[in-house]
């Protein structure tokens, strides 16, 4: 199973890398997504995650082939959730 | 409907014009309402010299389809244009423009303004400005569309 992973803005550069690539066979939640990809940084609380392209929640399973994206509240402020 | 992302500067008047005359629209609409944004040289009591528009490419366009579908949804739009700037920008050049023609102004009127406003919420960009200092700061909160007094 193979899963994009993608950062944005100052995630991104928080993070200095804008993408990973996730291999494994099991099946994992947004939130584990995090953990594996990012051991080096707490899940920020205003934390935004899509799932190919559409505003997902932390519980939401990723299936193979999926492009998750994490990044910061956008244009600033109001978080769509 | 027409949106549009792009990362040179562009004249909101000349594309307004352009896609009303290709739109064929002509007798139909009887309200045009017209948002331009641009940038500000100040933000938050300080100077900004210049800004740098970042977007999630994809996603952005997927975002705002969904947000003029649901205009259009709620109001009887006869069509509508959105640009967006992203990328490196100066002060005084626009970064968005949003245009909506109708048959009543107060459908064109309502509509422009949700579209702005969900666009603000929804849409996946982030700003980082560059002072006249020359520090760079990413934007980290909306204002509310009033000036502070």
């Amino acid at each position: 199973m193979s899963i994009k992973v993608r950062y944005f803005a100052s995630l991104k550069e928080k993070l200095g890398r804008s993408e990973d690539t996730r291999i494994g066979s099991e099946v994992v939640s947004v939130r584990q997504l995090w953990r594996d990809c990012v051991p080096e940084l707490s899940m920020p609380a205003n934390l935004l995650a899509a799932v190919n392209m559409e505003y997902a929640d932390l519980d939401t399973v990723v299936n193979d082939g999926d492009e998750v994206a994490f990044f910061p509240p956008i244009t600033g402020g109001q978080a769509w959730r | 409907m027409a949106i549009k992302i792009v990362d040179e500067v562009f004249d909101p008047w000349l594309e307004i014009q352009s896609y009303q005359n290709t739109a064929a629209m002509t007798d139909q609409f009887g309200a045009t309402c017209i948002f331009i944004g641009t940038m500000r040289d100040f933000n938050e009591g300080d100077h900004v010299k210049g800004m740098s528009l970042e977007h999630y490419p994809g996603m952005t366009e997927r975002q705002l389809e969904k947000i003029v579908v649901e205009a259009q949804s709620r109001w009887p739009i006869i069509d509508t244009l959105l640009i967006h700037r992203v990328g490196d920008i100066s002060p005084n050049e626009p970064i968005v423009l949003v245009a909506i023609w109708s048959s009543h102004r107060g459908d064109a009127y309502d509509a422009n303004r949700f579209i702005m406003e969900a666009l603000k919420s929804r849409a996946p960009f982030w700003k980082k400005e560059v002072l006249t200092s020359e520090l760079e700061r990413w934007v980290l909160k909306n204002t509310d569309g009033y000036k502070v007094n």
